[in-house]
């Protein structure tokens, strides 16, 4: 019988795997990101319509991520060549200058770390992954989109809101929450505590489920 | 942007890495801050000009080595 390799993929909680590859921007490593947080992206591949609206899209956001201390790396399995001409194409053709670097990802070695490629959608195109990694080099988000669903930007701001919302807060937030929203307060453990809660003036439902302001 | 070209010489963001340099900054944080560049560029510029022999490092902080004193 054939055996197949299958790699450990990182999962949420665990340290990115680092890497070292070139990009439209000179050769970088995950480290370089250190302090910064990170949404690496896979896109199929380059001069495709769905990812030249998703590009355009990230591009239009991305001073949005950056006063959130957010960078943006692109991916995909094709050369440093082949990204610069698209990116001088979109500029050139739909106005919108693409200023964040692209791995050229021609050996499939960060593809393979992340888990991007899904033989069964295509053997040689990495599918549409986002992987949110926070200053300490720790995964914090993925998302799997097919080849023929575009991402929505709104959601990739609304959960490093929600991250960092976290992080500085330490509570978490309920479905469709957006910035400015109340937040939910991590549960009780003990019994004394949950009787302790509903005094503790916060907006509960139950003992469980308190909401708050920030 | 990388900050050696392929012939050795210093690209302009390898120089206004090498002239903050020569200014004083001497961490990533202090050289990013100058440049203005982002901080993930500055230190892969930084590996590419101690690869290329015009920076050096000493106790954490890069220095600029004769080569890199004669580019500029």
């Amino acid at each position: 019988m054939e055996e197949t390799y299958t790699p450990k993929l990182p999962l949420i909680g665990e340290k990115a795997p680092e890497f070292e590859a070139p990009t439209t921007q000179g050769t970088l490593k995950l480290s370089d990101y250190k302090g910064s947080w990170l949404i690496l992206f896979s896109h199929p591949a380059d001069f495709t319509p769905v990812c030249t609206t998703e590009f355009m899209a990230f591009a239009e956001i991305y001073p949005e991520l950056q006063e959130r201390n957010t960078e943006l790396l692109g991916l995909s399995v094709d050369s440093t060549s082949s990204h610069i001409a698209w990116v001088r194409n979109v500029e050139e053709k739909m106005g919108v200058k693409i200023t964040f670097p692209i791995i050229a990802d021609l050996n499939k070695e960060v593809s393979s770390l992340f888990g991007m490629i899904h033989p069964a959608q295509s053997k040689t195109e990495t599918v549409r992954t986002v992987f949110i990694i926070d200053p300490e080099g720790i995964l914090r988000t993925i998302l799997y989109y097919p080849l023929t669903t575009g991402r929505n930007m709104q959601e990739i701001l609304r959960i490093i809101d929600a991250l960092q919302t976290t992080d500085e807060y330490n509570v978490a937030t309920p479905a469709n929450w957006e910035k400015g929203d109340p937040v939910v307060v991590p549960p009780p453990h003990t019994t004394e505590a949950a009787e302790a809660r509903v005094k503790e003036g916060y907006d509960c439902k139950d003992w469980y489920l308190c909401f708050k302001k920030l | 942007m990388p900050c050696v070209s392929p012939d050795g010489k210093p690209t302009p963001s390898g120089m206004a890495t090498l002239e903050a340099v020569k200014g004083g900054a001497s961490t990533p944080k202090e050289i990013s801050d100058v440049t203005g560049q982002p901080l993930f560029r500055v230190r892969s510029g930084l590996r590419e000009l101690v690869g290329a022999g015009f920076l050096e490092m000493s106790e954490d902080k890069y220095l600029l080595t004769s080569e890199g004193k004669n580019v500029l």
